[in-house]
């Protein structure tokens, strides 16, 4: 199966859809990746960082306890969660972090929803001495008030973004402008499989080593790959990045879970699968929840991390042709899971992988025994503790 | 293909080329303030069809886009707007607007309207160089000049851009995003050089533009300078009374230029 073609495109999704100030900045990036991407001396700085700093590879752990009492498919978690900063984010802002090291700039900005990526991208900036500005919406700051202050303490500086709906999509917009204004020393450390060529395309690579390592780990534990693998979606890297080393084991069901917000056939929603349409928007012909007149669309979601109004290029591709499927999960399933894990497993998720989990408890019921689900935990849940007990009734602030 | 009524922009002296968001504050006072714009020497007029997310501006017009959508202005009523102002106004009209904006509308249908309702040429910010195909095969059936940009940043590209463009070419003056600028300190003489070397069509400078000093500046550079920032400033203060403010921004501009 043809993935994707060499011009950056996706089937008919992808391409270069930015201000010509910022082509030749991307030009240059690809140029970049194409000489650093099979150099051994790179790869193997990487996979040092990937080892020694964020302890990969993440575990695939039995979730026996969780097996059981859904009484169906056995059931693998995939834990992104243990990764250094607690999310799969670490992953593509390493690989991007040395790359951007490499072409000599000395700035990273990034955007961030939940603040998982912002993180990330602070601490890669950190450790390899890099200047650092990262854009969240104003609404997430205060959503995840806990993260920017981590953010802070690692050195970045944190830009809280007013316009539009003030979250994810307006911080996307924001940090291409700021990389619109500045372009020599600054790289922009995108944080999904999004944006303009070859963005969709460096990520998924980056985050492409989830299914490596589940692969091999299945193989090990199980003898046999596993019968679906599912994750969420927002921009959707954690989701390409499990589904990646898949998409030519065709008996292998690749599912995303978007988030649904307060349902899919309500307007509080940021299922794009479900709800959206081709458009193109933020570098990139794709899928988005927008109006009859092309306006984006103000999505919602519980999850900072899933409140995007688009989905990227090679997920469009895979739903096109039906290598995927994409489910709408809403906070309240969400919610429910993350409770769920927590008290059945002992690990409280992230509540965008939350998501995740909530359509698995499903699928695994309807599955028989002999069967193997691979969720991955694309992070952990202890920033959203707060918001959960809030969504609860309960008035804790952090 | 050129589109001729472009051209007549740039026949009579330096063009002076407002921008001014359709719908902002209301489609009656955009009426007014393209009336009063020609009224008083602009040669050409850029009529924004607002975006939620316009990328490559700053505050200034993001907040125009805003105001206009909350307004409820929409595609449709901004090609009744242009039928309308068509009653009396011969200058050339472009559109500028994002590449969702007419993707999703239907790429022909928006196309077929614009040669209906006689607009010349569309300006597209998010379409580079590479994605050009997009929109190009209905630009040329309808008559529409797809107007090129060419960045600070553009270097190599520049002579490529200028090849094939077609109606005008927006020469942005500085790196970031729309908006007034204390100072503009690109090269730009040296943009225009290798343009010249590449295209008989007009070039007119654009981003940054706010005062009479810097438009003459600009514009004897180049073919034009295009203002966009500073005349939504004036509407954004004035509201529905800024069409007579407009005007006189406009005049002083265009003297300052030719």
């Amino acid at each position: 199966m043809k993935k994707h073609n060499n011009d950056g495109r996706f089937g008919i999704h992808g391409g270069q859809y930015i201000p010509e100030t910022l082509m030749n900045a991307v030009l240059e990036l690809e140029e970049a990746y194409e000489k650093y991407k099979n150099d051994p001396e790179f790869n193997q700085e990487l996979t040092e960082l990937f080892n020694e700093y964020a302890g990969r590879p993440s575990r695939l752990y039995y979730a026996k306890k969780m097996t059981e009492d859904l009484g169906g498919a056995k059931i693998y978690l995939k834990r992104e969660d243990l990764n250094h900063t607690g999310a799969h984010k670490i992953n593509n802002v390493l690989g991007q972090a040395l790359l951007a090291k490499k072409m000599g700039k000395t700035r990273l900005i990034a955007e961030t929803g939940a603040g998982q990526h912002g993180v990330a991208t602070a601490t890669a900036a950190a450790l390899m001495g890099m200047e650092c500005v990262v854009f969240m919406g104003e609404e997430d700051t205060k959503r995840q008030a806990l993260n920017v202050y981590r953010m802070k303490l690692l050195g970045a500086e944190v830009v809280p973004v007013t316009t539009g709906t003030s979250t994810l999509k307006d911080a996307v917009s924001e940090a291409m402008r700021e990389w619109t204004r500045r372009i020599s020393d600054t790289h922009y450390c995108l944080g999904s499989v999004m944006g303009p060529h070859p963005f969709p395309t460096i990520v998924r690579d980056f985050q492409a080593v989830i299914s490596k390592e589940i692969k091999e780990q299945i193989l090990e534990k199980e003898g046999r790959l596993p019968d679906a693998v599912v994750a969420c979606v927002g921009g959707g890297s954690n989701a390409i990045g499990s589904f990646y080393h898949f998409i030519d084991d065709e008996d292998v069901r690749l599912i995303g879970c978007e988030a649904a917000g307060r349902g899919a056939d309500t307007f509080e929603t940021a299922a794009t699968i479900s709800t959206g349409k081709l458009g193109i928007f933020h570098g990139m012909k794709s899928y988005f929840c927008q109006d009859e007149f092309g306006q984006i669309a103000p999505v919602y979601s519980i999850s900072a991390g899933l409140d995007y109004p688009g989905i990227g290029p090679e997920h469009a591709h895979l739903h096109d042709i039906g290598r995927a499927e994409y489910v709408p999960v809403t906070d309240e399933e969400a919610v429910e899971a993350f409770e769920y894990l927590s008290k059945t497993e002992g690990i409280i998720p992230a509540i965008e992988s939350a998501h995740a989990v909530a359509y698995a408890k499903k699928l695994a019921k309807e599955m028989d025994k002999d069967k193997i689900i691979v969720i991955t935990i694309s992070g952990r849940g202890d920033k959203d503790c707060a918001a959960i007990a809030r969504y609860r009734g309960e008035n804790i602030y952090e | 293909m050129n589109n001729s009524n472009i051209a007549k922009a740039f026949e009579n002296k330096k063009a002076f080329i407002p921008f001014i968001t359709c719908g902002d504050p209301d489609l009656d006072t955009t009426k007014k303030c393209v009336i009063a714009a020609v009224e008083n020497g602009a040669d050409l007029i850029e009529l924004g069809i607002p975006f939620s997310d316009p990328t490559a501006e700053g505050p200034v017009i993001q907040e125009a886009n805003e105001r206009a959508l909350k307004g409820g202005v929409t595609t449709d009523k901004i090609f009744d707007l242009v039928k309308e102002i068509r009653r009396t106004v011969t200058i050339p009209l472009v559109f500028m607007t994002y590449a969702n904006v007419v993707f999703s509308y239907g790429t022909e249908k928006f196309m077929s309207n614009c040669k209906k309702v006689g607009i010349d040429g569309i300006i597209i910010p998010d379409l580079p160089f590479e994605e050009k195909n997009e929109f190009l095969p209905e630009c040329e059936k309808y008559n529409v000049a797809l107007i090129s940009l060419i960045a600070p940043t553009s270097e190599d590209r520049v002579a490529m851009i200028a090849k094939e463009a077609q109606g005008f070419l927006y020469i942005v003056s500085s790196l970031g995003v729309t908006g007034t600028r204390s100072e503009i300190t690109t090269d730009l003489g040296s943009i225009i050089d290798v343009v010249r070397q590449n295209t008989d069509i007009p070039c007119a400078i654009g981003f940054g533009i706010s005062t009479p000093e810097q438009g003459k500046k600009m514009a004897a550079l180049s073919d034009g300078a295009i203002v966009g920032s500073a005349i939504i400033k004036i509407i954004a203060k004035y509201k529905e009374k800024s069409p007579q403010y407009v005007g006189k921004f406009v005049k002083k501009m265009k003297d300052s230029i030719e």
